[in-house]
């Protein structure tokens, strides 16, 4: 088995290079795809039979709450690979999720703010769902805390990551919250087994918006990672190359 | 037009969600873009000043 392709993953000077390419690919189709979405769901989808066109919401709500676990999960993912193996880029990716997953957390708990205000007739209750995803916010905003008050970089980057590992059990308590107990928040319609309970013209644009923002969040991560590697490669010869041009 | 920036009677909720949720993607790229050029200056001032500063 060829083992290369894995050392060039774990190589700054080659992730370095790889994200500058592919930054515009992720960037781009990701602003096509949200205007697409944009289009579909405020648009082209029907109002909802009993939340009228209070249901758009929906088309920016759920690509954030989506956002908010996904880039946790990356951001806990990524820190477990540095803490094991020791890679400085698993380290680098690590923290740049978590100013991404911050703010979309704080998007979602904001719009779902603004969608319970009229449909449950409160903007909050301390409800599991919604509990659990603030809680998400302070995780983010802790792992935030804890880097910015550790001037070492590596020493930063292994505490940081124990946070993150740890807080990763959160994540199946946000998305079985709605199912295991009984909570305000509306099960699953589209992350359940079998088929999405939605007619199609409402769920296309959905899943557009959660294809664009996942790209989105790639691309802000390709740009966040290039400046987290060169804050990391202290001295390395292949800087003043990848800085000139 | 009028009914759709009236959204049914939503508009009071459905736009400012897409304004706070559209602020998010924006603000995203303006702080990673400034991330970014600032760990590029500060490599340079290292590179320049030979390894030292942050």
């Amino acid at each position: 088995m060829n083992w290369t392709w894995f050392h060039r993953l774990a190589s700054p000077p080659y992730i370095f290079a790889l994200a500058r390419r592919l930054t515009p690919w992720f960037g781009w189709t990701s602003g096509l795809l949200i205007a697409a979405g944009l289009y579909g769901g405020l648009v082209l989808a029907p109002p909802d039979y009993q939340q009228g066109d209070g249901f758009r919401i929906i088309y920016v709500h759920a690509p954030s709450a989506w956002m908010s676990l996904m880039v946790y999960t990356t951001m806990a993912v990524a820190a477990a690979i540095g803490l094991i193996w020791r890679i400085k880029v698993a380290h680098a990716v690590a923290a740049s999720c978590a100013p991404i997953g911050a703010s979309f957390t704080f998007a979602a708990l904001a719009t779902g703010s603004l969608w319970g205000a009229p449909m449950w007739g409160t903007w909050w209750e301390w409800d599991p769902r919604l509990t659990s995803e603030l809680i998400l916010l302070f995780l983010y905003l802790g792992y935030m805390g804890l880097r910015g008050s550790i001037e070492d970089t590596q020493r930063a980057d292994r505490a940081s990551a124990v946070l993150a590992v740890v807080g990763i059990v959160n994540v199946p308590i946000i998305h079985y919250s709605v199912t295991w107990w009984n909570s305000l928040h509306q099960a699953p319609s589209v992350m359940r087994l079998g088929k999405p309970a939605m007619p199609v013209a409402m769920l296309v644009p959905l899943l557009i918006m959660l294809l664009a923002f996942t790209l989105f969040f790639v691309a802000v991560l390709l740009v966040r990672l290039r400046g987290e590697i060169l804050s990391r490669e202290r001295a390395a010869s292949w800087i003043g190359e990848a800085l000139g041009s | 037009m009028t009914r759709f920036f009236d959204m049914g009677g939503y508009a009071l909720y459905v736009w400012p969600s897409y304004a706070i949720t559209l602020g998010a993607v924006v603000l995203n790229v303006i702080w990673a873009r400034r991330s970014l050029s600032r760990a590029r200056a500060a490599a340079r001032r290292r590179l320049a000043g030979g390894g030292s500063g942050t």
